[in-house]
């Protein structure tokens, strides 16, 4: 759906997505970082379960729900990736104590 | 407006809805008079408990009402499902008061013994549980927890759906819902009441004052007394989450959507705009205290309601001599008892009397003799 | 890195670092009031200027001299004594001043003298059929991208709606290699006229050269469909196909990307919160707060400045950042008021910024049919409620938003009205057969962005607090 343009030298910096090494670049969201990596970050709604990216990238749409080091319902187009971050593609509700 | 109708229900919240619903499922010709979108709505700021532990300390008749009411939700369900085919997720498997320390163990088995030695009230089985015999139905309170007390016929409801439902019905039973119409002054001459509101004057034989609060200030324009003792309350609730809550407590549970609702204060102030922060503060510490699970759950939203609360903290349900006609009702549980409301105080209405058997003891003649503490269990 | 605030109380707290924030702060700070810029972003800028300390788009040719603009104002903000914290939410503020904001996962309550909103805009919700696919995404969320991590779209990639962010972001998106398929224009025929009487100012505006120069530039690579009277996205699970209508003709195209922009709108949530009065402009058809010519709300001590102020670009907002911190510094050190840009200077460069603006929001004014939506389109993207569910509410008695949520639930889910507020009014309007204004706006209360239970918790508590609670 994007791509990167080739005069990004910012340096790489790896993330997981559901176990998955990803390159992310310094200075992503984990939002961009996912719509740039190809993989389906589709998350399911915690309503009906209707698959769901990314909408607005500026925080307010709550689209980009995504768990982060284990932590649920994290605004994804906000938090900056860091080295060895680990993400889930949220399914549904989140679950209590994640 | 110029239809004419058999009772006029003043208040469209959740007590005069189920009050309107119940008389227009017995066929009579209901208008219902509300204010508008911005008023104070105990209707959409309530916690959504069907509770009777703890309720009518002071007042048997008020355990007997609760337990009577709680007993008939089953059926106000049944029938509003298939009405209007909403589900209004009714659970009353049991719910819980959780203590955390031995204080307040100590405090809530003392108020359990006392209900219990309560003479003429119904017996609905509330005991004190170990924080161990707690967790076999609660697996996952927090170590802080000293037990609790437990009731099986608590429970809790979908409330906005509730209120939804009420109006939803109201078309099939023919129910005219007129909003923005509060009413400034009632009289009645020629055998019917006059009730003015801005978009002009309607006309019943009957009316029944629900409108919360405000009933202060009508009841005495019929003849009727309904001396109100309003608190504020702050409710916090949380993002969705999976079900990890199998029972209803007095201060958290968990809805059919899977949202964390988590009460509540009793403040003096009666701004339902601001919040105090610290207030929510108590809640949520008290919470994560009881299910350190939720901790990490995000807040998304938190209100402050105004209670309808009678001086006293008992319903009242009463009928003028003065008016004959007239009727009062108004009390805080508006949820519990909305079945009662429905199919009892609507049955009364009809016929024109209410019993003073099932009601007698809610009458506002009891605020003759000065004052009378609230102690109502809430 | 996060980091508290080093005081508890400031003279002057200002929220938000876009254009009008980084302004206001440095306006502030220079003049010596003890000032705290609070961001929730990674860095400063806001929308418009986007990563502008860090954007990966090296040739400042693609992304515009408008946008480098913005390293100047926070050249500016750094050179002055203000202190800015970034990835700081702020959750509270109330009519005493007080401010709740959660950084790095704890909260800090903070006392200010002078609050200065800076909260800025969010794009207009455009609810059309298939909206909430993935695939379908705001045309800020590409520029937002593109800027702070040069992306740019790669698949079959329309653009649709209409306003000047459109025809730039399609610039930029050029520029940088992407890929546009096609641009839809939705701008209504009619409004060309009904703009006509303000062309004028517009025709001398900075607004006027730039804008057709970049329409030119993008026509030139682009296929522009203009006159379009109806969108919709649809897919399995994804955007698969874009359609509508144009010329009373028909057309479904294949895409993986669709765009979408139909203007800003102010963000309310916090100054509502807050207790600030709003109303409805009928011109920008959306909620503007009532302002005196400084920027002072209804709450007093609280100034609103930027496009939260009402829509009015990056250069008003600069200006206007620029007069809501003159009048703090008037206000609470008026001696050194005097060394700043007179009043009267700062009022005639908010006149020549603004000029134009009713030309823009004339022709730009979206059509009906994209704003108030039918049938089973979603309104409430939250709690997937759909016009059909909010109508059906209005017939059994919702008079307003607020009875609207009681029924249905819109508006209570995580993004607290922002995506469909704007919606629900209109739409209930439309079915009362009453105005925007009276039928109103959601009742919006603290916290304005999710905080953690734990976080909640932590907020300091008295003794009476907590006999308002345990109560036996």
């Amino acid at each position: 759906m994007f791509r990167r343009s080739e005069q990004d030298k910012r340096p790489q910096v790896q993330i997981f997505v559901d176990g998955t090494a990803v390159a992310a670049r310094q200075g992503d969201t984990v939002s961009a970082a996912l719509l740039a990596s190809g993989c389906d970050a589709r998350r399911s709604t915690a309503v009906s379960g209707a698959p769901r990216l990314p909408y607005c990238m500026m925080g307010v749409c709550f689209d980009c729900l995504v768990t982060i080091d284990g932590v649920g319902n994290r605004q994804g187009c906000l938090v900056p990736v860091a080295e060895g971050m680990q993400i889930e593609i949220q399914k549904g509700k989140r679950e209590i104590g994640k | 407006m110029s239809r004419d109708y058999d009772v006029a229900v003043v208040g469209g919240g959740l007590l005069g809805s189920a009050i309107a619903w119940g008389l227009g499922r017995l066929g009579k010709r209901v208008a219902v008079l509300d204010e508008g979108d911005i008023t104070k709505r105990a209707s959409r700021a309530n916690f959504a408990l069907v509770w009777v532990q703890s309720k009518g300390l002071g007042m048997p008749a008020y355990t007997v009402w609760t337990v009577q009411a709680s007993q008939a939700w089953g059926r106000l369900a049944s029938e509003l499902k298939q009405q209007t085919g909403l589900d209004v997720s009714l659970q009353q498997n049991g719910g819980f008061h959780l203590t955390l320390g031995d204080d307040e163990f100590g405090q809530r088995t003392e108020l359990v013994k006392r209900m219990h030695n309560q003479t003429g009230a119904a017996d609905y089985k509330m005991e004190m549980l170990s924080a161990s015999e707690v967790k076999k139905s609660l697996p996952l309170i927090g170590p802080e927890v000293s037990g609790g007390s437990y009731c099986p016929l608590d429970g809790h409801v979908n409330s906005l759906r509730t209120f939804r439902a009420f109006h939803t019905g109201f078309r099939a039973f023919g129910i005219d819902y007129f909003p923005e119409r509060p009413v400034s002054a009632i009289s009645k001459s020629g055998g019917e009441f006059r009730l003015t509101t801005p978009k002009g004057e309607l006309r019943a034989a009957k009316i029944v004052l629900a409108a919360g609060n405000a009933n202060q200030t009508l009841a005495p324009m019929v003849g009727l007394y309904a001396p109100m003792g309003p608190t504020r309350g702050q409710i916090v609730v949380t993002e969705r989450t999976m079900p990890f809550l199998p029972h209803p407590l007095t201060t958290i549970r968990q809805t059919d959507e899977g949202t964390v609702m988590i009460g509540d204060s009793k403040e003096d102030e009666l701004d339902d705009r601001a919040l105090k922060h610290s207030v929510s503060a108590v809640m949520a510490d008290r919470a994560q205290r009881m299910f350190p699970h939720l901790s990490r759950l995000n807040v998304v939203r938190s209100w402050a309601g105004i209670r309808v609360m009678p001086q006293d903290g008992f319903p009242i349900y009463d009928q003028s001599e003065t008016h004959p006609g007239a009727f009062v009702a108004c009390c805080h549980s508006g949820v519990t008892l909305a079945s009662n409301h429905a199919f009892e105080i609507a049955r009364m209405v009809a016929a024109g009397a209410l019993e003073p058997e099932l009601v007698g003891a809610f009458s506002a003649s009891r605020f003759g003799a000065a004052g009378a503490a609230n102690n109502s269990g809430y | 890195m996060t980091v508290a605030p080093k005081r508890e109380a400031y003279d002057v707290v200002v929220i938000g670092a876009g254009p009008a924030g980084l302004a206001a702060a440095a306006t502030s700070a220079e003049a010596g009031l003890s000032t705290l810029l609070l961001d929730e972003n990674i860095g400063p800028g806001g929308q418009v200027f986007r990563a502008i300390s860090s954007t990966p788009v090296t040739d400042r040719n693609q992304l515009g001299a408008d946008y480098w603009v913005g390293a100047d104002l926070v050249q500016s903000l750094r050179a002055s004594r203000a202190e800015i914290i970034h990835r700081a939410t702020v959750w509270s503020l109330d009519r005493n001043l007080e401010i709740a904001v959660s950084i790095g996962g704890a909260s800090a309550f903070l006392k200010a003298q002078r609050v200065i909103l800076a909260t800025g805009a969010l794009e207009r919700p455009f609810p059309i059929p298939g909206w909430t696919l993935p695939g379908v995404m705001t045309a800020g969320a590409a520029q937002t991208m593109l800027k702070s991590s040069a992306l740019v779209p790669d698949g079959r990639t329309v653009i649709a709606g209409q306003g000047p962010l459109l025809w730039l972001l399609a610039a930029q998106i050029l520029r940088l290699g992407g890929r546009i398929d096609r641009i839809l224009d939705t701008t209504e025929r009619g409004n060309y006229f009904a703009a006509l009487p303000h062309a004028f100012a517009f025709l001398t505006s900075p607004y006027f050269t730039k804008g057709l120069s970049m329409m030119r530039e993008v026509k030139a690579k682009v296929q522009v469909v203009s006159g379009v009277t109806e969108l919709s996205a649809s897919g399995d699970g994804q955007l698969a196909n874009v359609s509508y209508v144009a010329g009373g003709k028909r057309e479904t195209i294949p895409a993986d990307l669709l765009l979408l922009h139909q203007g800003v709108v102010p963000n309310v949530n916090l100054a509502m919160a807050a207790g600030i009065e709003h109303r409805w402009d009928d011109l920008q058809l959306c909620w503007s707060p009532v302002l005196d010519a400084s920027g002072n709300s209804s709450v007093a001590g609280i100034a609103i400045a930027g496009d939260g102020a009402g829509i009015g670009g990056a250069n008003a907002a600069v200006v206007r950042g620029r007069i809501a911190a003159r009048a703090a510094v008037e206000a609470l050190a008026p001696a050194v008021a005097t060394k700043l840009a007179p009043m009267a200077t700062l009022r005639a460069d908010l006149a020549k910024a603004e000029r134009g603006r009713v030309f823009l929001d004339t022709l730009f004014r979206p059509a009906p049919q994209f704003r108030i939506p039918t049938g089973d389109t979603i309104v409430c993207r939250c709690e997937e409620v759909t016009a059909k569910d909010v109508l059906d509410a209005v017939a059994i008695g919702a008079t307003g938003p607020n009875q609207l949520k009681a029924y249905r639930r819109t508006g209570m889910g995580p993004c607290q009205g922002r995506l469909c507020g704007l919606t629900v009014t209109e739409l209930m309007a439309q079915a009362r057969g009453k105005t925007a204004q009276e039928i109103g706006y959601y009742r919006l209360r603290a916290p304005v962005k999710p905080i953690t239970l734990a976080e909640l918790a932590a907020v300091p508590k008295s003794e009476a607090d907590v006999k308002a609670v345990v109560r036996g």
